[in-house]
């Protein structure tokens, strides 16, 4: 790293538990242990408010011990604001922050004082941060802060990723070089799957049928963490894990919707190795030193390959060791799934889909945070801007769209001339209007979306203890007397005072209600397309018996899907007609595709009844049976039926919410404001109807349309899907049920189809009430 | 009939899935909390530039309604304007709007807390007004005199279950003494009938009528906080 010490940017990648953040720091050592610095040297940069305070500690020791002369502090969300006061006017050599707190930094007039001096910037963790808009807000903040001062240099720490050159590009000022260094990645994982006599479930998540084996690996090993990729089944697992924990081992859980206070003390118990086991979602991805563990284990496939290896990295943190790491797949497809992905580590063939352009709505955050710092020349902020890898081909058409939204908004009737957002000065530089709007737009800075949580906590007369998060709709869905799981506990919802669940504590066995609403990751296209190509083996003596004899069955009944075509099975089932389309496009591309086949069969006169989708396929049923594939599949009406369909959906209006609230059209809803009786504030829903009807080219809606195509709706895959299948179905008439669709029938989250069902359902539900009442 | 007949102060009242309320005897429509300029007074302080269609969403919705019931008496029960001076702000189209629409129409605008001071608009401009035994008034007495009472101001809304999901609207409210009225303008949003000062406000039999595609009734004692 010293070498490199002067080239503009550099990226290093190395595997988890490396030292690679200390040698990211090296450099700055060197350059401050030769001569007084004044003022700001080196910013750090992670994704976790965490990792800043235990780098914090870990740079300390060997700076106080060498005896340097260098002020190393924090500055997160949680930095008290005296502190942060004093950091603006004598800021210390080395600050370490985070993405938000950065640009929140970069949006004050003095701004430019405070990074005069700065020589070198480290950001951690790249591989979070390159993928999402955080690492996009980021990007453009340093745009800004590198015209600031001198021959800024960039460094970047990256854990083990498929395709480092796009890091590289992203990290690198465009169109800098920037030399990519790769560490030792160290042995080979030993990671295998779980033995366990039992063949897991055909359907479902729990994994119950492991609880046994897995007790028994945590005997064996000194720190064990289990990985999830829902809290909901980490809850429900780590449940089950202690009504089968006859020793009363040491094991505690950790995820992202537990009380703060709690998952502090999971933590700290972890790192003094008081703790045997940890059931964890990815909330512990990330590399914080956790101490010991010497055993990873995942519980479901792990959906993505690059994900699987940079948890396994968890495990012999600190030694050039193997890291040791087991599979447990939950139901039978998943067995399969977690064969291809170990073949896929140990070829090194990691996955991930190639991200696109930066997103515009983090674009016009930038500008208003820009505008907040100063005047604004739009011609020297859009060279700034293209100076951005992620934003090197915005268009100034595009540019200009986001400037035009942030001074008037942007609409084809023009309202705000009188009270623009944005003014021209004579002099051709764009101001606030209102300096007030400043303050607010500082409020309003990140990208990332909370979802509307309420917090839950023990009933008592004066607020009992606070347990955790769930999300509003899932609190909304309760009634008094239902069960859920927080915390590893059985709780009763009580009732909703303030905007917190109440709830009291509960003896029983099971939960009535079994989940609440987690992240669902799609499997990645590399790890389907492997499985297609597995598919294709004339035997699998690599897969347990009972689930090479499954594929054997299903070869018999019907055929496997292959690669680059696309099967679809038709049979009758219990009265009713059912299709399973096999995209293996992941879940939630498989999702849409079943609400857009769905249209597409009512069209066609199929009478579908409800669907239900997985990583694989989609199964749909209804009365009618399936005669024509090739014009249900008809790529030009499935678009059309998806531009229908997104327009009135509760999904893309939760996208809009999103986008208006990064571009700043609506406010950030704080927790302060939510209060139950909030009469003056209106749901972003209206502006999205009301935006639709009258405005329907606005550049919002182009950003929401261009977001529903990855995340929830993933219509990008299922386009890829058709792409790569066109013209090449295998449609199989079966007389019954497949091998490979059975699971399917004993899936969770099936979709009934309704046409006016909301009204219908309403009419009869407030005629039942005003009956039981007495006044029907 | 999409929407809801009741009796008040023996009168035959009509609740209309849009959130007007129509007296037939009377050949009134009344409507509440329009909150024209709402979307204007957010630019003015800076805060956000909303979508500026919500007055031509609002004015569409009581064109129709106008067009369907064709009143004699119109009365839009404050709140009609989001700011005093909001009226001045109206783009020339939506003023010649609202002037079309006023044609023929004994057009009574009542003072609100968002827009006590007169208008420059025509019509009569009054703090309540009473009709036969029924009192048009912005906000609710606490304590009602004889007669009945037809107010806005709260924005009530109700949350039902159905089914497995919870829907959220815009609703009436009703009892022996007062009707309530849902907002009507496009960007309102609303107080839960079970919540302060809604809460006491209603006796606990009261009545919500639902707005929507079709007006429903359910008690109040049913719907969820």
């Amino acid at each position: 790293m010293l070498a490199r010490a002067d080239d503009p940017a550099t990226l290093l990648i190395a595997p988890t538990g490396g030292g690679k953040t200390m040698a990211g720091f090296l450099p700055t050592l060197n350059e401050l242990a030769e001569g007084p610095h004044e003022g700001l040297h080196t910013l750090y940069v992670s994704p976790l408010k965490a990792l800043a305070s235990d780098i914090k500690r870990n740079l300390r020791r060997p700076v106080e011990d060498i005896n340097l002369p260098i002020r190393i502090e924090d500055r997160t969300g949680d930095t008290p604001a005296s502190r942060k006061k004093r950091q603006r006017a004598d800021p210390p050599h080395l600050l370490l922050t985070t993405p938000e707190s950065l640009a929140l930094l970069a949006s004050y007039e003095d701004a430019p004082r405070m990074f005069k001096n700065l020589k070198r910037i480290v950001i951690d963790e790249i591989h979070a941060l390159a993928d999402n808009k955080r690492g996009d807000q980021l990007m453009l903040a340093l745009s800004a802060i590198q015209n600031m001062c001198d021959g800024l240099r960039r460094v970047g720490l990256s854990a083990t990723v498929e395709d480092p050159a796009t890091i590289a590009k992203y990290l690198a000022r465009h169109p800098d070089p920037c030399d990519i260094v790769m560490a030792d990645p160290g042995p080979d994982p030993d990671i295998s799957m779980l033995q366990i006599a039992e063949p897991p479930p055909w359907a479902g998540g729990g994994a119950a049928y492991a609880i046994p084996a897995v007790l028994e690996q945590i005997k064996q090993h000194k720190t064990t963490l289990i990985f999830h990729n829902t809290r909901a089944q980490a809850e429900i697992f780590f449940h089950n894990l202690w009504l089968a924990n006859e020793d009363s081992l040491p094991i505690g859980i950790h995820h992202g919707s537990l009380d703060r206070v709690q998952r502090a003390r999971v933590e700290a118990a972890m790192v003094r190795g008081e703790l045997a086991a940890i059931v964890c979602t990815g909330s512990l991805d990330l590399g914080i030193d956790w101490g010991d563990v010497d055993l990873v284990i995942q519980i479901g496939a792990p959906k993505n390959v690059k994900r699987l290896v940079q948890r396994i990295g968890r495990a012999n943190h600190r030694y050039n060791a193997p890291s040791k790491a087991l599979l447990v797949p939950a139901n039978r497809f998943e067995v399969v799934e977690c064969v291809a992905a170990l073949q896929a580590v140990k070829e090194h063939e990691l996955d991930g889909d190639p991200r696109g352009p930066g997103p515009l709505d983090v674009l016009c955050q930038h500008i208003l945070i820009r505008a907040c710092a100063g005047p604004l020349d739009p011609n020297a902020l859009y060279r700034e801007i293209k100076s951005v890898g992620a934003y090197s081909e915005v268009t100034r058409a595009s540019f200009d769209d986001c400037f035009e939204f942030c001074a008037t908004g942007g609409y084809a009737l023009r309202a705000y001339d009188k009270w623009k957002r944005l003014l021209q000065r004579t002099d051709g530089k764009w101001i606030l209007r209102d300096q007030r709007a400043a303050q607010r737009i500082r409020m309003n800075i990140g990208t990332i979306q909370d979802t509307d949580t309420l917090k839950v906590r023990l009933k008592k007369s004066r607020g009992g203890k606070p347990l955790g998060e769930v999300e509003e709709n899932f609190a909304a869905s309760l009634t008094e007397g239902d069960t859920f799981l927080i915390g590893g506990q059985i709780v009763r919802y009580e009732g909703l005072r303030e905007m917190t669940v109440e709830v009291t504590r509960r003896a029983d066995k099971k939960p009535k209600i079994a989940t609440f609403a987690g992240t669902k990751f799609a499997t990645s296209t590399q790890l389907n397309q492997r499985i297609l190509r597995m598919f294709q083996q004339e035997a699998w003596p690599e897969l347990p018996a009972h689930t090479a004899d499954w594929l054997t069955l299903q070869r018999g009944a019907s055929i496997l899907p292959r690669p680059g075509r696309l099967l679809i099975e038709t049979f009758p089932h219990e009265d009713r007609h059912h299709t399973v389309v096999y995209g293996f496009a992941g879940r939630n591309a498989q999702q849409t595709l079943g609400l857009l086949l769905s249209k597409q069969m009512e069209q066609l006169g199929y009478d579908p009844l409800g669907f239900v989708a997985t990583d694989y396929a989609t199964l749909i049923w209804g009365l009618n049976p399936t005669t024509d594939p090739e014009a249900l599949m008809n790529p030009n009406t499935i678009e059309h039926g998806l531009e229908q369909w997104l327009a009135g959906n509760a999904l893309i209006k939760r996208t809009f919410r999103a986008s208006a609230t990064i571009a700043g059209l609506i406010e950030r809803n704080l927790p302060s404001q939510r209060k139950s009786g909030r009469q003056a504030t209106f749901s972003s829903d209206i502006l999205y109807d009301t935006l639709n009807k009258f405005d329907p080219e606005h550049l919002l809606l182009r950003i929401t349309r261009q977001e529903a195509m990855r995340g929830l709706v993933d219509f990008g895959r299922i386009r890829l899907m058709l792409d790569d299948t066109r013209g090449r179905i295998d449609f199989m008439t079966l007389p019954r049920v497949t091998p490979l669709a059975a699971p399917m029938f004993l899936e969770m989250g099936r979709v009934p189809i309704k046409g006016a069902a909301e009204e219908r359902l309403l009419a009869a539900e407030t005629a039942a009430l005003m009956a039981t009442a007495g006044l029907g | 009939m999409n929407s809801h007949a009741f009796t008040f102060c023996n009168e035959h009242l009509l609740a209309l899935p849009s959130g007007a309320l129509f007296w037939p005897a009377q050949r009134l429509l009344c409507v509440s909390d329009l909150h024209f300029g709402k979307a204007s007074r957010y630019a003015l302080h800076g805060a956000s530039v909303l979508p500026p269609y919500e007055v031509h969403d609002t004015l569409l919705r009581l064109d129709q309604d106008i067009v369907e019931q064709r009143p004699k008496i119109m009365i839009c029960l404050g709140d009609s304007f989001d700011r005093v001076g909001a009226s001045d702000d109206l783009d020339p189209r939506s003023r010649e709007w609202i002037i079309r629409l006023q044609a023929g129409v004994n057009w009574i605008w009542i003072e609100g807390n968002h827009d006590p001071g007169p208008l420059d608009l025509g019509g009569t401009h009054m703090h309540e007004v009473t009709i036969g035994p029924i009192a048009f008034r912005h906000i609710a007495l606490e304590e009602t005199a004889t007669g009945g009472e037809i107010s806005g101001h709260y924005h009530p809304k109700v949350t039902v279950r159905a089914g497995k999901r919870t829907i959220t609207r815009r609703c009436f409210t009703t009892d022996t003494q007062r009707v309530i009225l849902p907002a009507y303008g496009t960007y309102t949003g609303g107080l839960n009938v079970n919540a302060s000062p809604l809460s006491t406000l209603l006796a606990t039999n009261a009545i919500c009528i639902l707005t929507g595609a079709k007006a429903l009734p359910v008690p109040r004692s049913k719907t969820r906080s």
